[in-house]
């Protein structure tokens, strides 16, 4: 009795709060069920971002309607840091922005500062450093393209190159004695010769990677499963790219042969013949064809580097700047006082504002430091390529179907670290 | 009189030759300034072979849209943005920094304007670019600018009931009252 009666009372207020809602039009009726649209969280952690942010997107059945994406979510306020910071302190956090290409963000922000200090690294610095930039630019592409191949369902490809990636990280700890965080070099030149052991392993690796590559080509480029899944999906066009602040594979693949590396030759890049591969259409066929081909042109340019190596100091002879051996430090009156300056931060920076601008992994990596002569920059901006383009991204999916939406997402090779810093 | 400008000219040519961003900047600034007077630059300056120049923020648009649409040079790409502060600025505290690029000539610019902090009032650039979107929101994120016009200018980076704009300079990185670590030894 008591049952039948709380039972009867609750469907009472459900069926009150039914006709309630439907008044209100939160519960569609069958009038209208055709304007349903569903509200989707893409994010914040959902696998296919490959790192945190946030799309809310609305549906129509499979269809994106719109897309606000939310980011920020491990901001770290990296520009606010650095104006506390002395320059040497400054790369660890640049590493820490695009994780996947480390290298490449250290030796922007070495040659920033040897820009506003005048500082000239010696070539065999500039060598040693292209071959870390472009190994790090191969990683970053590898990651890129075989989580591409993951989300598109195809998952051996993934376990193929990140072999090749592990043994490049074992480079990485010969130069420089660290792996995805790599703080390598330092403003100057490098912090050591590469060992015996270091070039014994790129040599190797420059060996086994070719075949490892063409096998993983060889699986997607005319694979018919993977091409339904990404010819014309998440295109872009020229225009729009440069008006949305496209730089790097996304900019190229829509056929803007822009590259830092070209136009602006830094560490030697003009000693170095290299070709920059452009896509037509700007989809997500064309983002994965162009960082293949630019895995292959990064091996060129390593080779040559590696082949051409000068002989001479990997760092350059600025006492004021550069760190001393350890072992003069103990030893040498001028070395310790010099060690001390530089770890206080004391050198003498001159006063003014420079803008340097390196090809990072998905982009131009631009470092825009002003210095007022103070012992850390007044204020640094970093020019992170995935902020500048990701914000495309809702453009680029409205009208396609969610599962287009992703492999669009993972092609853009958006870096939550960068996006965020 | 005519042999001098032969001279000078040849000249010019010649250090046009041995520096070759020089010229270009020289040609750049000959366009800013028939494009748009002399009067509407002021601190014009190359610092590391980059020309920049101030202008006034109710000039800003007109000149970014008409280097947007200029076919001499094209500084048709806006490479980035971002917010300054200089409390000792009185009138001029806050500032925006603007890098335009043109790509086929391989050019860049900078632009620079200041306004004071109680009116932090600029016009936007999402008109002409779609790119400047989060960057201004970054920038109203960071020093608190306002870009009139802007469709969302809501912040980025931070949350959204943050109270105050993280990158002005009233805000110490360091805990405020702690007195071992003064600016003398650990920086600003």
């Amino acid at each position: 009795m008591a049952v039948n009666d709380t039972l009867e009372g609750t469907h009472k207020i459900v069926q009150e709060a039914k006709e309630q809602q439907q008044h209100s039009g939160l519960i569609p009726t069958l009038n209208d069920f055709s304007q349903e649209l569903t509200t989707l969280n893409l994010g914040p952690t959902h696998p296919a971002t490959h790192g945190i942010f946030q799309n809310i997107l609305q549906m129509d059945g499979e269809r994106i309607i719109s897309g606000v994406p939310t980011i920020g979510y491990i901001h770290r306020a990296f520009e606010k840091i650095a104006e506390r910071r002395p320059f040497y302190q400054i790369t660890p956090l640049t590493d820490r922005m695009n994780y996947c290409s480390s290298p490449i963000n250290n030796m922007g922000w070495h040659m920033t500062v040897e820009k506003l200090l005048g500082v000239t690294v010696p070539k065999r610095a500039q060598y040693m450093r292209v071959i870390a930039m472009e190994l790090a630019r191969i990683t970053d592409h590898l990651i890129c393209n075989s989580i591409l191949g993951v989300d598109t369902g195809a998952f051996t490809g993934f376990l193929y190159v990140f072999q090749e990636r592990e043994k490049v990280y074992e480079i990485y700890e010969e130069i420089c004695g660290a792996r995805l965080t790599t703080n390598m070099g330092r403003v100057g030149g490098m912090e050591r010769d590469f060992s015996d052991v270091a070039i014994q392993k790129l040599r190797d690796w420059l060996k086994t990677f070719p075949a490892v590559m063409k096998e993983f080509e060889s699986m997607f480029n005319r694979n018919r499963i993977f091409m339904d899944r990404v010819v014309n999906v998440g295109p872009i066009t020229a225009e729009k790219a440069l008006n949305y602040g496209f730089t790097g594979p996304n900019l190229r693949a829509a056929g803007v042969d822009y590259d830092v590396r070209a136009m602006n030759p830094y560490s030697s890049y003009e000693d170095f013949e290299f070709e920059i591969p452009v896509g037509t259409k700007g989809d997500t066929y064309d983002r994965f064809m162009v960082r293949n081909e630019e895995i292959w042109q990064s091996l060129r340019i390593i080779n040559q580097a590696l082949e051409n190596l000068p002989e001479g100091p990997f760092h350059a002879d600025a006492p004021h700047y550069y760190l001393p051996p350890k072992q003069a430090v103990y030893k040498n009156m001028e070395a310790l006082i010099y060690h001390f300056k530089i770890i206080m931060g004391e050198i003498e920076a001159p006063v003014g504002e420079v803008y340097h601008s390196v090809e990072g992994g998905n982009g131009e990596l631009g470092f825009y430091l002003v210095s007022d002569g103070g012992r850390t920059p007044y204020r640094l901006h970093f020019r992170r390529p995935c902020f500048i383009y990701y914000q495309a991204y809702p453009e680029m999916v409205v009208g396609s179907s969610l599962s287009d939406a992703i492999v669009t997402l993972s092609s853009m090779n958006v870096i939550a670290g960068e996006l965020d810093a | 009189m005519a042999e001098n400008t032969e001279e000078s000219a040849a000249a010019q040519e010649t250090a046009a030759i041995q520096d070759p961003q020089a010229a270009k900047n020289a040609q750049l600034l000959a366009l800013l300034h028939r494009l748009f007077g002399t009067d509407a630059f002021t601190d014009v300056e190359e610092p590391y072979g980059l020309l920049t120049a101030t202008t006034t923020r109710e000039r800003l648009h007109d000149i970014i849209a008409g280097l947007q649409q200029d076919q001499e040079l094209q500084l048709n790409f806006l490479t980035t943005m971002c917010g300054i502060h200089y409390p000792e600025n009185e009138g001029q505290e806050l500032g925006m920094v603007y890098h335009l690029h043109s790509m086929v000539h391989n050019l860049r610019l900078r632009l620079k304007i200041f306004f004071p902090i109680a009116d932090p009032v600029v016009p936007t650039l999402t008109d002409l670019y779609a790119t400047a979107n989060w960057m201004e929101r970054e920038a109203y994120d960071f020093y608190g600018i306002i870009f009139t016009g802007h469709p969302n200018l809501i912040r980025i980076l931070n949350v959204e009931d943050m109270d105050y704009h993280p990158m002005r300079r009233e805000y110490a990185l360091e805990d405020g009252t702690r007195e071992d670590k003064t600016d003398l030894f650990f920086g600003r």
